[in-house]
């Protein structure tokens, strides 16, 4: 192997590893508020880049048409808990949250798969498009058993998996997609060695995007209660946040990175219905080493998960995942010898 | 009160009695029935499938004044289902013969149930069975050695002195990769590498580099379908100036609109029909294939581009040229029809069809010789017609 192999090697490693970066930034984000291993995150990603694929070939992604299905359910749930408790009065508000506000990107879907839309349009709605999806199967699905142990969660977790990418299916075919790039610009460096201006903006957009996860964290109330709640929820309740309120503000974040990450990866890899699982899988490589609480752990993990993928697939193509998730195994080891039993399952909290 | 009963009586047999005769006219029909993936994730050749059958079925809905039926059922793109059709088909509805399906599994589940019961089949995928033990199918599929024999010859007369390959990690990757490894050598050809991907990866640097420091003048691809675009784009990116070739798994108009400007001039062997119109005038299947063209664009209202269809069309006439002989030694719906179909189909000699001249014989599945292989160009998104 010679210099130039290692450094197009590392930078492809440094690309895949932003892309991990942020999944596994939302994974962590999600377990720590709603102890829910998100695995349809994914999932979330491949249908903001084959709606933005469908776009591009002129069809209304059948995304629009999931969107509102799924407003309706969380809608109706959302009513039906309300009159079992006796809270009519609320309904307009509920309808507004539920019924009003996803349909805005559904509308904004549908104006914009007119010919004639410039791109930077249909990336964003491809974005917004997905970003409604988390909170409102979160509504549906997690709520309701949100006091159930992290074993039941993960479980549902994975049922929906499955069938968001049997809908994924349905809905798009079993044929991949690629969009085209959005920057064409390359950059050389030094001795012919070529970086893609998609691989600097795939790496920009992870460090921004940390960053701003960062400043959101450290210097706004709702992150601090984001913060709050993941340390403790018994504790976060007593000074008046509410766990539901959230949760579903994280959903939203993670929802927002799935967005992202699906157009950000389009142009680069053919998407599938199912390419998001495999994504999410190593992105929650990466969430294990950082022990699916620490986002600086997450993010080193990341880009070491990232790197290692792509050197193995150098070595031996055939080995690749094998190689990439055997690192879970000495991860685990050390964690296991790291980490302090004491405590036995965490407390339940009930909404 | 009494009349009334009489009336109803009569009625009812003169009712049971038109059902027999119906029971019988049909019973006389040659009946085919075919099992293929309308839905699943097979279902992108399975539905060309079907539609070139029924197209088929209007090209040529009888022989020597029988009708045939045709039977679909759909196997969702499992071996499972399919070999269940196969046997519906069999004890339920009766078939002279099977045909299925877009699956290479499923259509050894359909073919094993065929030989126990004692029913011909053509299958219309390169079916991985030994032919010896297997004489109640054949298929009208080339088979893959012939294929890149062709590709083989191509690289040698374009001068090609080493070959990397890179191709999926499952079957079809070694299938490719061992018939390339059966050809070249003969050629005076040196196949350099052998990296392998699987289908759902998202990059092949990795390997495409290895491969570029090695220098190859050419490279091979396995792959199928859309995720076999992926080593044409990393060998595009990594600025590779060799050429690259393919195979028929890629002949898909979804591989050519995920490939893009890195596919061009990729040089693949296909079926001739895929040219049909750029074959010169005495080429044995242009008149066929130019037919086939017509007659699916007026049943199913739309034009043909891949290559699937014309498999089942080519299915459907090799059954047809073998029931006209075998109807001479017994009557269709018989066990005795269906080993005599089965002769006729191992005695077929040169039945054109769109993909090639079909002769089949005893202990071997495959019946096309090197009339079924053209290379094509992939140019702007175009194939044309490799001469």
């Amino acid at each position: 192997m010679t210099w130039d192999v290692a450094l197009i090697l590392v930078t492809d490693g440094l690309a895949n590893g932003a892309v991990y970066l942020l999944a596994g930034l939302g994974l962590v984000l999600i377990f720590s508020v709603t102890r829910v291993v998100f695995v349809p995150f994914g999932d979330l990603a491949a249908f903001a880049a084959l709606s933005l694929a469908a776009f591009e070939t002129g069809r209304v992604p059948p995304t629009i048409g999931l969107v509102a299905v799924l407003a309706a359910l969380a809608l109706a749930t959302e009513i039906g808990s309300l009159l079992r408790r006796g809270e009519a009065a609320r309904i307009p508000k509920a309808l507004l949250t539920w019924g009003v506000l996803p349909a805005v990107p559904c509308v904004l879907a549908w104006l914009a798969a007119r010919p004639g839309v410039p791109v930077a349009v249909h990336i964003a709605v491809a974005v917004l498009l997905v970003v409604p999806m988390a909170p409102l199967l979160a509504r549906v699905v997690f709520q309701p058993i949100a006091d159930a142990s992290v074993l039941v969660l993960l479980i549902v977790s994975l049922a929906l998996h499955f069938l968001l990418s049997g809908l994924g299916l349905l809905f798009f075919g079993p044929e991949g997609s690629r969009t085209t790039p959005l920057t064409s610009a390359m950059f050389t460096l030094g001795d012919g060695f070529t970086v893609s201006g998609q691989v600097v903006l795939m790496v920009g957009a992870a460090i921004v995007l940390s960053g701003l996860f960062f400043l959101v964290f450290e210097r706004t109330v709702a992150g601090k209660a984001l913060r709050a709640t993941a340390v403790n929820r018994v504790g976060a309740r007593l000074v008046g946040i509410r766990p539901v309120r959230t949760a579903l503000l994280a959903y939203g974040c993670a929802s927002l990175l799935a967005g992202l990450i699906g157009v950000l990866i389009a142009p680069v890899t053919t998407m599938y219905y199912d390419s998001g699982f495999i994504i999410g899988l190593k992105a929650f490589v990466a969430a294990i080493i950082g022990g699916l609480v620490s986002y600086p752990m997450t993010a080193l993990g990341a880009l070491a998960v990232g790197v290692v993928e792509s050197f193995a697939s150098f070595w031996s193509g055939a080995l690749k995942d094998v190689i990439v998730f055997s690192l879970l195994i000495p991860v685990l080891m050390l964690r296991s010898f790291l980490a302090a039993h004491s405590e036995e399952e965490e407390d339940e909290v009930d909404q | 009160m009494k009349s009334l009963m009489q009336t109803l009586a009569r009625g009812t047999l003169a009712a049971a009695l038109t059902a027999c005769g119906i029971a019988s006219a049909l019973a006389a029909d040659l009946k085919v029935g075919l099992s293929v993936s309308l839905s699943g994730p097979n279902s992108s050749l399975g539905v060309p499938y079907a539609k070139g059958m029924q197209a088929a079925l209007a090209y040529k809905g009888e022989v020597e004044g029988r009708k045939i039926q045709l039977i679909v059922l759909d196997d969702g793109s499992d071996p499972t289902t399919a070999g269940r059709n196969a046997r519906k088909l069999i004890e339920e509805d009766k078939v002279d013969l099977l045909m299925g399906t877009s699956g290479v599994p499923a259509a050894i589940a359909m073919a094993q149930v065929g030989k126990e019961a004692k029913t011909p089949m053509i299958g219309l995928t390169p079916i991985l069975l030994d032919a010896a033990e297997n004489p109640w199918v054949v298929t009208v599929a080339q088979p893959t050695q012939l294929m890149i024999d062709a590709v083989v010859e191509r690289m040698k007369r374009n001068n090609v002195k080493t070959v990397g390959y890179i191709g999926f990690t499952d079957a079809w990757g070694d299938l490719v990769y061992n018939a390339l490894m059966k050809a070249a050598p003969a050629a005076g050809i040196k196949v350099v590498s052998n990296e392998r991907y699987a289908r759902g990866d998202a990059s092949v640097t990795g390997q495409v580099l290895k491969i570029v420091a090695l220098r190859p003048d050419a490279v091979m691809t396995g792959g199928a379908g859309t995720p076999g675009a992926l080593p044409f784009l990393a060998l595009q990116e990594r600025g590779y100036r060799g050429g690259v070739y393919g195979q028929h798994g890629l002949i898909n108009p979804d591989f050519v609109r995920v490939v893009g400007a890195a596919g061009q001039n990729a040089l693949m062997p296909t079926g001739p029909v895929i040219v049909a119109e750029q074959l010169p005038d005495g080429y044995p299947t242009k008149k066929i294939a130019t037919d086939f063209r017509a007659v699916f664009q007026k049943v199913n209202n739309a034009s043909t581009s891949d290559a699937f269809s014309a498999y089942s069309f080519d299915g459907w006439l090799v059954f047809a040229d073998a029931a006209s002989r075998a109807m001479k030694k017994a009557e269709p719906g018989t066990a005795e029809f269906r080993v005599a179909l089965r002769d006729a189909i191992f005695s077929t000699r040169e039945v054109v069809g769109t993909h090639g001249v079909y002769s089949f014989k005893p202990g071997n599945l495959y019946g096309v010789d090197e009339r079924a292989r053209v290379i094509v160009k992939l140019d702007n998104g175009q194939w044309k017609l490799a001469p």
